[in-house]
């Protein structure tokens, strides 16, 4: 097979070695144990550099051009934020250190927990999960453990068809039984598939607002009621805090706990797929379940405060994901109050520009009504799949021969050939035009020439990917090792 | 609010007229359906130059070790100047989850790059895209092996502290979790685990080394104990240890997990984690793996390709039956992991490992010269205990010295480390403040 790139591996060559290190001898280990194969490449330091920077220019970043994931919130990473969290004082540190030692982490960790209870409306936050889906695992862990110490058997957490795949498989690793309840014509919950469905086994309710759909639940303060009446508690997936960032706080719409994407509204880089950060505050009433430590201050010194009576323990190693930390810090300085309040204006004004003229090309619906949306838009190309037969997948391999990364597409399932769009506040008006004059454009060969985009991409380092060669068991791929098996055996 | 200028923020001074190309006036049209509230969030705002010094003088607050031998990681082993230098590129830095393959390619091939020398380093044949942590790993782990087994009982030693035990409890649940006790070198008690395992039981837990720094020689003989009754075998093994020693999967391990930090990570006071995860080539644990994975396929032209693969075990696709709920992870630590593989290779990986090995059995020759001893017997790797003095006081008087001290396990008993990076004199003089210490107290 022709290969842009080849692997490390293939560029091995005996007698080479990338760093340098003195060698010894060692002889306690009896020979029985000792280590004797171990293929990994021998490559020098400037094979090293240059693999890996030839593997980055095969790659699509922020940094790159305009990236409009849906329900990512893929904003420009301000690089001195990146480079704060570089310093000796940060990566250098070890967690076991006297609190004396610490104190500047420790201060910067204080300081955002106290942006981000204002932010949000809560009371307090623990900023242990590692991202998003950790943080709603931690969510339900103390859902879980605050119905048993009242000595109620709830075990049904409740979570609308649109949410995010990792609400429900969150609420499952956490024992609960998951209930899907269904949206209705507008977008939202349904009201009264959710007052059916509540009871006494009801541990609580996972819900993102605005919804995958980029609508604002406006009946929110009835659903809490409604959950809450019931004996539940309310769980708010922040992944979609954009879209009422610095406008409305889920502390005041009667969520019980929150959990926010640091990597997402805060700016954090994603790093091609983590770390992330995924801080969750809880109110008054949870306080003491969080995960422990929590950072407190005696008014003389920050500390590391372990002693929360009901906490549900530790969901990952040490305190979190710390660089991570200090640049969602570094970045809340840079915006403040009224610059958050602007970047949520941003991103809704983007959205419904966007919309709005989408809405125009054929082939393309928004399904769920022309309501405003807030920091993300879902299109359906059911239309055009059934006029044309071509697909959100084939719509997004022709973006990208525009020189345009797609949106996120086949999500939320409920949308038919979805393609959810989400320009971040921090994307140029002449960039959201480009996609939707290449809409307009694929639209048209769509109508005219619909196997031309079948084929898409063609301008990209490699065509498009066979995922069913990628996943059938006798041509699947996991590892070098497996691939030269496969070679031996001729697959 | 009126609309002002930000440098991360191109449209602001557009907005009212991209407004009224959408038809209103006044962007509060935008949020009539969300109920309003008053309240002030008090953030101010700073130009970089403030934002820089800001930051750096609370930063300064912190201490920076030049000598560390705390053990139990996360560990002060070397870092690379390249790894920086590549990971902070914009290209990898500011992309996300690959979902696009044609214009992902660096980050899956690196990813690809990234399981394949985890599967060699270990003996494996799969391995995902990474997990948050170790603890994280280890819970991910025990859950894939009641997965495969449909059973609900683990056994893991009672050796590994209570903080990573806090997570793994959290993980595991719903699942009956059994601790093994230990011998006087730290291992779990083999017999016990004889005694006490049956067909209820879908995985046996074990690390090498031990918590306490020991070697266990004895992992071949626990993996046939799990197979006897079709339990799978779960080893965490430190990557680094993997350079002098036979890795799990010569002896048949179904599941290794491992802490990537070693591997070219900073510590970054416990939050740059990396957690490992792989498995035998058997589709019954392949098919129930949690994360990511990356395939090599190809395009339909004809070019080899990178993927993301077996989608349809993740949470976007299966929900609440998907075989965790894994999303965002670690990659971009992963990403540095691999460069560091592929800087050592093979020759610097054993020699890293023999450095750290050497110097290990240098420092307890060291301290028993001076009539202290390890509080457990064997061969250790990096981690070693030290037993009979007082280790808070000690670790006070070192800090005294600039030294960053062990990790206390109980008042007479620290856990301390010693890497590829200190120097004999580094060992030498740490004995020296030993005695001294001892002299004194
Ligand atoms: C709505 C929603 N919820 C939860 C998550 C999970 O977050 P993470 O990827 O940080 O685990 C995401 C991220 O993709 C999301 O979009």
């Amino acid at each position: 097979m022709i290969s842009l790139e080849p692997l490390i591996f293939e560029l091995s060559k005996k007698g080479r070695i990338g760093l340098y290190i003195e060698d010894c001898e060692i002889e306690e280990i009896p020979k029985e144990f000792l280590r004797e194969e171990l293929n990994l490449p021998e490559v020098s330091q400037i094979e090293v550099v240059r693999h890996f920077t030839r593997l980055s220019q095969m790659n699509w970043g922020v940094d790159t051009g305009p990236y409009p994931l849906g329900s990512c919130t893929m904003k420009y990473n301000p690089r001195i934020n990146e480079e704060l969290s570089w310093m000796d004082e940060i990566q250098w540190i070890h967690p076991l250190q006297d609190i004396d030692d610490i104190q500047g982490i420790l201060e910067i960790m204080y300081k955002l927990e106290k942006m981000l209870s204002s932010i949000t409306g809560m009371k307090r936050f623990s900023l242990q999960p590692a991202a998003g889906a950790h943080g709603e695992f931690t969510g339900c862990l103390i859902i879980r453990k605050y119905h048993k110490d009242r000595g109620e058997d709830r075990d049904e957490m409740i979570i609308p068809d649109s949410a995010h795949g990792t609400n429900p498989a969150s609420a499952a690793m956490a024992g609960f039984k998951v209930i899907e309840i269904p949206t209705n014509e507008e977008g939202l919950v349904d009201i009264e598939a959710l007052k059916s469905t509540v009871g006494k086994r009801t541990a609580g309710m996972m819900l993102t607002n605005p919804n995958t759909l980029g609508l604002f639940e406006r009946n929110i303060k009835e659903i809490t009621e409604i959950v809450h009446d019931a004996g539940g508690l309310m769980y708010y997936d922040g992944a979609n805090l954009q879209g009422i960032l610095g406008i409305a706080r889920p502390g005041d719409m009667g969520f019980d706990i929150v959990h926010l994407n640091l990597h997402k509204t805060f700016s954090t880089p994603h790093g091609g797929g983590g770390p992330g950060s995924g801080p969750i505050g809880v109110n008054e009433l949870l306080e003491d379940y969080l995960p422990v430590p929590v950072v407190d201050f005696d008014g003389n010194k920050y500390y590391l405060n372990w002693n929360l009576p009901k906490t549900i323990g530790k969901v990952r190693n040490w305190y979190g994901s710390i660089p991570v930390l200090v640049k969602a810090y570094s970045y809340l300085l840079s915006m403040g109050s009224n610059g958050l309040k602007l970047s949520c204006y941003a991103s809704v004004v983007n959205t419904n520009y966007f919309m709005k003229k989408v809405s125009q090309i054929r082939g393309f619906t928004i399904p769920f009504g022309n309501a405003y949306r807030k920091h993300e838009v879902v299109i359906s190309a059911e239309k055009l799949a059934k006029e044309t037969g071509v697909t959100a997948l084939d719509i997004a391999k022709a973006l990208i021969d525009k020189g345009l990364h797609p949106p996120t597409i086949y999500f939320p399932p409920i949308v038919k050939e979805a393609l959810m769009f989400e320009f971040t506040d921090t994307e140029t008006k002449e960039n959201i035009d480009k996609y939707i004059e290449a809409l307009k454009e694929i639209s048209d060969i769509a109508y005219s020439n619909p196997e031309i985009l079948k084929k898409c991409p063609n301008k990209t380092l490699i065509g498009r990917v066979d995922e069913v060669y990628a996943n059938h068991p006798k041509t699947m791929c996991l590892s070098y090792k497996m691939y030269l098996r496969k070679i031996k055996e001729n697959i | 609010m009126d609309f002002f200028i930000h440098p991360y923020i191109p449209n602001a001074l557009i907005l009212k007229e991209m407004l009224k190309e959408v038809g209103i006036e006044n962007i509060n049209d935008l949020f009539n359906d969300v109920p309003k509230v008053n309240f002030d969030l008090n953030i101010p705002i700073l130009d970089e130059y403030s934002i820089y010094k800001e930051v750096k003088s609370i930063l300064s607050k912190n201490k920076v070790y030049k000598k560390c031998f705390m053990g139990g990681g996360p560990w002060f082993h070397f870092v690379p100047s390249i790894i920086k230098y590549l990971i902070t590129r914009g290209e990898f830095l500011t992309s996300y989850t690959p979902y696009q393959p044609e214009v992902s390619q660096g980050v899956l091939q690196a990813l690809f790059e990234f399981q394949s020398m985890i599967c060699e380093l270990y003996n494996m044949e799969v391995a995902n895209a990474s997990l948050y942590d170790f603890p994280t790993a280890i819970g991910e782990a025990i859950l894939l092996s009641s997965r495969v087994t449909g059973r609900r009982k683990v056994i893991i030693p009672s050796s590994i502290p209570e903080d990573r035990k806090s997570v793994i409890r959290n993980y595991a649940i719903n699942l009956e979790i059994i601790e093994v006790p230990f011998l006087d070198n730290g291992c779990p008690d083999l017999e016990y685990i004889k005694k006490i395992i049956n067909k209820d039981i879908a995985g046996v837990y074990t690390e090498i080394p031990n918590f306490f720094g020991v070697i266990d020689f004895k992992i071949k003989e626990l993996i046939e104990i799990a197979h006897e009754v079709e339990a799978l075998a779960i080893i965490g093994a430190d990557p680094l240890l993997m350079g002098i020693i036979k890795p799990p999967g010569d002896y048949g391990a179904d599941i290794v997990v491992g802490d990537g930090q070693p591997l070219g990570i900073p510590p970054a006071m416990g939050g740059n984690s990396l957690g490992i995860i792989a498995c035998k080539n058997d589709m019954r644990i392949i098919r129930q793996m949690p994360g990511r994975i990356v395939g090599m396929t190809k395009t339909i032209r004809g070019e080899r390709a990178f993927t993301l693969v077996l989608s349809t075990r993740e949470q976007h696709i299966r929900r609440e039956k998907a075989t965790s709920n894994i999303c965002t992870n670690e990659t971009l630590l992963a990403i540095a992991a691999t460069i560091y593989m592929a800087l050592l290779g093979k020759e610097g990986i054993k020699r890293i490992a023999k450095r750290i090995f050497h110097n290990t059995q240098y420092v307890i020759k060291r301290i028993k010269e001076i009539g202290l001893d390890t509080a457990f017997k064997g061969l250790h790797f990096r981690d070693f205990t030290i037993k009979g003095i007082n280790i808070k006081k000690l670790n006070k008087f070192l800090k005294e010295k600039e030294i960053l001290g062990g990790r206390e396990i109980s008042e007479n008993i620290g856990l301390f480390a010693v890497t590829e990076i200190h120097k004999k004199e580094d060992i030498d003089e740490f004995i020296d403040l030993l005695k001294e210490f001892i002299r004194r107290n």
